[in-house]
């Protein structure tokens, strides 16, 4: 896989949150997405904007444009020096159910994307990293 | 890296030296399919290759995934794209990079005459290159063909889910074959826009034409349904087969508050009920003549 | 503080979100538009989200509290103008608002507050 562009930017607050939704939007649309696919990926990255800042203490994410074999694609990656989660699958598990926070916000991001995944431990932190191809 | 500043400096040395050999050696092939492609054509696609190749090279980079072969992978995917149309097969596209490699063997067997092993190691690392980068040609028509088909599942599904307006703010959507999970999306699209462009209040999913509903073409359905709802209209389910029906409840499959009808017609009669319309006749039915007997007059006239 | 403003007509409330709302703004109008109801005594509450390009699971839930509260406050609440691609995507993330009444535009989203309310009064 190769990076064609990258930019970061830091989830430190809700404005962040908002700014986030923006450039992914721009990337999306300058990559050619369909308005169904743009909205999903908007979607997704504010739902782990939000994880980031809530749950996560703050952190930032890297929006990528990337390509493999003829094939280009939007990677997002959201990282955090939080608490970290003790049981991942448990809580996108939870999230589905209950509908509350957290969980809903992985498992959400998740369906929206064409590839997703996490890496997460108490005390390390957490990375989640998806990726939509169009 | 040493060894690549060897191949670029050949390359850039003698780089229309290079180019020439190689383009002849490319017509003369037993391969040349003079039908399908220019000569013109042929020497100005080698000739920016091998110019893109250079600037590559001069990266020292022997990866090329990395960014310093993003243009010359550009030009391979186009390569690949156009004679994938011209009909050349991945095999014979391929050709074009390998058919490259003995100008620059010979090449660097001449720039290294006083150095054998070190012409060798040359050789052998070119060689490597070069057939990645042969490959990579073929991974491209590969992906190419796939997108191929995947543009003609799509064509093929978006002509297979029409949306007819039955009535005004009545929407009926028949569904032939399986509903997965990309179909879905084209139907929900669809639809979706239907109702933004007639503002119909009610949308009839018809789904006579599909031969199972398992769990998963079930959920299909309900997304369906709740998009719909997001957007103010009720949908009604409706051509739901016995064979269906007795799956749906051995599955257990929760169909929840969505109204299920087991024709269409029946589906049309509610969703007119509740636009408030009836279907009435219009007039009294004309009786047929009868056709007279020979020599009757007419029954009034029987009176007299 | 920037909020979003809130109209009054008659016995109905309208908000016009036309903005890309942080949480602190969508926090704030939920507390705003629940205060008003009260205040004004609105028997109905539209809420029009056709600029909305994005429906995340926050603003999603937002609209569902909205709809609870002001049905605690004895308002009906509808909302307008979802855009099918935030539909499309609502739903694919799980979110099908159940709870919540919907309509294609601000014209049917009135009608269906008429409706609802007068079935209520007859109630």
């Amino acid at each position: 896989m190769t990076v064609l562009l990258s930019d970061q930017r830091t989830v430190q607050s809700a404005e962040d949150v908002v700014a986030i939704r923006q450039a992914v939007r721009q990337r999306a649309v300058e990559m050619g997405f369909n308005l169904v696919d743009q909205t999903k990926i908007v979607t997704a990255a504010s739902e782990l904007a939000r994880n980031t800042l809530q749950h996560g203490g703050g952190g930032r994410v890297t929006i990528e444009a990337v390509e493999s074999f003829g094939r280009r694609g939007i990677r997002l990656t959201f990282e955090d020096e939080g608490p970290g989660i003790p049981d991942v699958e448990l809580a996108m598990k939870d999230g589905f159910t209950t509908g509350g926070g957290l969980g809903l916000g992985l498992s959400g991001a998740r369906r929206l994307s064409s590839d997703f995944s996490i890496e997460s431990a108490p005390g390390k932190g957490t990375r989640v990293t998806i990726t939509r191809w169009r | 890296m040493n060894e690549q500043s060897v191949l670029h400096d050949l390359v850039s040395r003698n780089e229309a030296e290079i180019v020439q050999r190689w383009i002849e050696r490319q017509l003369g092939a037993s391969s040349f399919r003079s039908d399908r492609i220019s000569k013109l054509e042929l020497s100005e696609q080698s000739r920016r290759f091998l110019s893109l190749f250079r600037q590559s090279i001069s990266s020292g980079s022997a990866d090329i995934h990395s960014p310093a072969w993003v243009n010359t992978r550009q030009l391979l995917e186009e390569l690949s794209v156009s004679r994938a149309q011209q009909g050349f097969s991945p095999a014979e596209t391929a050709l074009f990079v390998f058919s490259l490699k003995q100008t620059l063997f010979e090449g660097l067997q001449d720039q290294l005459s006083t150095d054998p092993k070190a012409a060798s190691v040359m050789i052998l690392e070119t060689d490597q290159l070069l057939d990645k980068l042969g490959l990579f040609t073929t991974e491209v028509y590969q992906r190419g063909r796939e997108q191929v088909i995947i543009r003609q599942q799509q064509e093929l599904m978006e002509l297979s889910t029409p949306v007819v307006t039955l009535w005004e703010g009545v929407l009926a959507l028949p569904v032939i074959g399986t509903l997965d999970s990309s179909r879905t999306q084209v139907v929900m699209e669809n639809l979706l826009q239907r109702i933004v462009e007639t503002g119909a209040a009610i949308a009839i999913i018809d789904i006579t034409g599909v031969p199972t509903v398992d769990t998963l073409t079930a959920q299909h359905l309900l997304k369906t349904v709740a998009a719909a709802r997001l957007m103010g209209a009720d949908c009604i389910i409706s051509g739901i087969r016995p064979q269906i029906a007795q799956t749906i409840v051995h599955l257990g499959v929760d169909l929840g508050s969505v109204m299920t009808k087991a024709t269409l017609a029946d589906a049309f009669t509610i969703a007119l009920r509740r636009l408030g319309l009836g279907v009435t006749k219009v007039g009294a039915a004309k009786k047929r003549p009868e056709p007279e007997a020979p020599g009757r007059a007419s029954t009034e006239r029987a009176e007299d | 503080m920037e909020r979003i403003p809130i109209l009054k007509m008659g016995e109905y409330l309208l908000v016009t979100i036309q903005v890309d709302m942080h949480d602190r703004l969508a926090m704030t109008l939920q507390d705003d538009l629940t205060t008003r109801i009260v205040d004004a005594r609105a028997k109905g509450v539209l809420i029009d989200i056709s600029a909305l390009e994005i429906v995340d699971s926050f603003i999603g839930r937002m609209l569902a509290d909205i709809a609870a509260m002001s049905r605690v406050l004895d308002a009906e609440t509808v909302v307008v103008g979802m855009r099918p691609a935030v539909a499309i995507t609502l739903v694919e993330l799980g979110l099908s608002l159940t709870g919540v009444r919907t309509a294609l535009n601000v014209e049917r989203g009135m009608a269906l507050l008429r409706e609802r309310i007068r079935e209520r009064s007859s109630e």
